[in-house]
């Protein structure tokens, strides 16, 4: 007598830790082999979109901050030069230096974030309170240059909100000095752990040419083999006078991006060091009154000013009719902002191009004929954050 | 090709009528096609050997509500090789059905189920159209511009019916919407603006 055997379908979330946030992803198990994964996305969705519709430019950009809420500045900085490039306004030196600085420091918190839960998804506690302390640290240089620990506020267009405050540049430099032995002492833990590799070499494949297909972008990309970096291939603000490599991957494994996104950590830490040390003294924000806020002491003397800054934070400034899409090379892959304006204070509309969306989609392609405890491993290697999936 | 204006004299050469419009600007190249040939221009961009665009990057709607062909569908797209961008564009009236590039680049799939989410523009021959980002049970499309910020409905935990339950939105306070361009007529509410539509309707 044969008996007929139906296929498990399994809720893996909303509720799980190994989500990495709302998810909820049903599996469709015949034993412990996934045949199919359905991700149902949305449970964080605000409206993000609608809502910047709806604001004046500067009231947009905290918006931002709440995407991808891991390294809050690389959003702010696709809407501040979309929105540059359309005001075809000039950013002072020194604002890109300290928007790139604090880009890097977004960048290296995502991947601390990321490479430490996802050992944490396959079984490793220590590199998760190891990696946390340094994120408090960086958050700590989030809070001093902009008052807060996560949602900065701080890339405005023109340039940046204010400048460093006094000692911030010498203790961001000893940071640098500190942090490379603790990706030395993570990599200690992780790159030759035999449980780690068991668990993410070979898993969750993708090829060059399917990376290309689903849109695919950042370390995910990367990971595959396809040298492809927004930063080198096209530059904005003061990259292309800094000297930095891209770790590319071979296999395109959980492993391989793993290995891409520390190797990512040691060139952000030159990369801070590059600017620190490059960077000068001199204005922080373009210096049109139309555009940038004036500050504290001038409002108190000058009557321009004083209307400037009532016009800017009443009506806030007009953005000429054009459209534009801009990119970034987020820390999870290009974020992108596609921007209409139609000369009004307010944008007509903002498509937010989120890389973990596009990520995320994969799912069914990626675990198909894994196992299912293969699922934690290779949604922690997608690096996936609500805040931006669901906007 | 590296070069974008030898880009654009590529397509327009190659696709002739198929292109209503090129514009260059921003570094980007801009094009403008019919609803018809969109398969055709995509893969023309996808395949030739002069533009190779290979990725996707996103697929958007923008709403003009005043126009009579309502929706502008825009593709974005990238070219690794030749390091460019590009954007397509069509127009389409409300209601009508667009077709789906999925078979092209699979990674559509969601982009499109967003625009039909956001927007309600349908799809012809995508393999899951369903909504991907609103509750389940939604109605209405968020993204257009005749729906409004607060939406219509609001949800709660009802201890009566022990369980989630919808209803019509009620503000506590009025919404307000800050219009500061003309700030000589004060503040627009807006309740007061739907009793008066009420009004004359």
């Amino acid at each position: 007598m044969t008996k007929k055997i139906k296929n498990l379908n399994l809720n893996f979330g909303p509720q799980h830790p190994a989500a990495h946030g709302v998810l909820r992803l049903i599996l469709e198990l015949d034993g412990e082999v996934v045949e199919k994964a359905d991700p149902h996305i949305g449970l964080l969705h605000r409206g993000t979109e609608k809502l910047i519709e709806n604001k004046t430019y500067m009231q947009a950009v905290p918006y931002f901050d709440r995407l991808d809420y891991v390294a809050p500045m690389n959003q702010e900085h696709a809407f501040a030069l979309a929105t540059e490039k359309i005001l075809e306004i000039d950013v002072p030196i020194r604002a890109q230096y300290i928007r790139v600085i604090f880009c890097e420091i977004g960048r290296i918190l995502s991947h601390i974030l990321n490479v430490t839960t996802q050992a944490m998804d396959v079984g490793a506690l220590t590199p998760t309170l190891w990696g946390f302390e340094e994120r408090e640290k960086l958050m700590g240089f989030y809070e001093r240059v902009s008052g807060s620990r996560l949602h900065a506020n701080y890339f405005r267009a023109g340039g940046v909100h204010q400048d460093l405050p006094q000692g911030l540049e010498e203790d961001i430099s000893a940071f640098c000095e500190t942090f490379p032995k603790i990706i030395n002492d993570l990599e200690s833990l992780l790159t030759e752990n035999r449980i780690f590799k068991q668990r993410n070499v070979d898993i969750g494949v993708v090829t060059k040419q399917d990376a290309l297909d689903y849109s695919f972008s950042g370390v995910m990309i990367r990971g595959s083999g396809v040298p492809w970096d927004l930063r080198k291939s096209q530059p904005y603000d003061c990259y292309e006078q800094l000297d930095f490599k891209i770790p590319v991957g071979k296999n395109g494994d959980c492993y391989d991006r793993y290995l891409c996104r520390i190797e990512e950590m040691k060139e952000c830490v030159s990369i801070i060091k590059q600017c620190l040390s490059k960077m000068e003294k001199g204005p922080i924000k373009s210096s049109d009154g139309k555009i940038s806020p004036p500050s504290k002491k001038e409002i108190k003397q000058s009557m321009e000013a004083l209307i400037h800054h009532f016009k800017l934070f009443t009506e806030g400034y007009r953005v000429p009719k054009d459209e534009i899409y801009t990119a970034v090379e987020a820390p999870k892959g290009e974020f992108g902002v596609y921007l209409i304006s139609d000369g009004s204070n307010k944008p007509y509309k903002c498509k937010i191009r989120a890389p973990g969306f596009s990520h995320l989609q994969s799912m069914d392609y990626l675990i198909k004929g894994h196992m299912l405890a293969d699922v934690p491993a290779v949604l922690g290697s997608l690096d996936i954050v609500f805040g931006e999936v669901d906007r | 090709m590296k070069n974008l204006i030898d880009l654009e004299k590529k397509i327009n050469s190659e696709l002739t009528t198929k292109i209503k419009r090129t514009e260059i600007k921003h570094n980007q190249i801009y094009l403008e096609t019919e609803k018809d040939d969109l398969i055709d221009v995509v893969l023309f961009l996808k395949t030739n050997n002069d533009t190779k665009f290979r990725q996707l990057i996103d697929i958007t709607v923008t709403d003009y509500p005043e126009k009579n062909k309502r929706f502008d569908v825009v593709y974005l797209f990238l070219s690794h090789e030749f390091n460019q961008r590009l954007i397509l564009k069509y127009t389409i009236a409300e209601n009508e059905i667009i077709p789906s590039i999925t078979s092209i680049f699979p990674g559509a799939n969601w982009m499109e189920r967003e625009v039909f989410d956001m927007y309600g523009v349908s799809f012809k021959d995508h393999p899951d159209l369903r909504r991907i980002l609103t509750d389940y049970g939604f109605e209405g499309h968020p993204l257009r511009k005749d729906f409004p910020l607060t939406g219509h409905t609001e949800v709660r935990y009802s201890e009566d019916q022990k369980k989630v339950i919808s209803e019509p939105v009620k503000l506590e306070q009025n919404y307000r919407n800050f219009d500061y361009e003309s700030p000589w007529q004060g503040t627009r509410y807006i309740k007061e603006e739907l009793d008066n539509n009420d009004k004359k309707n």
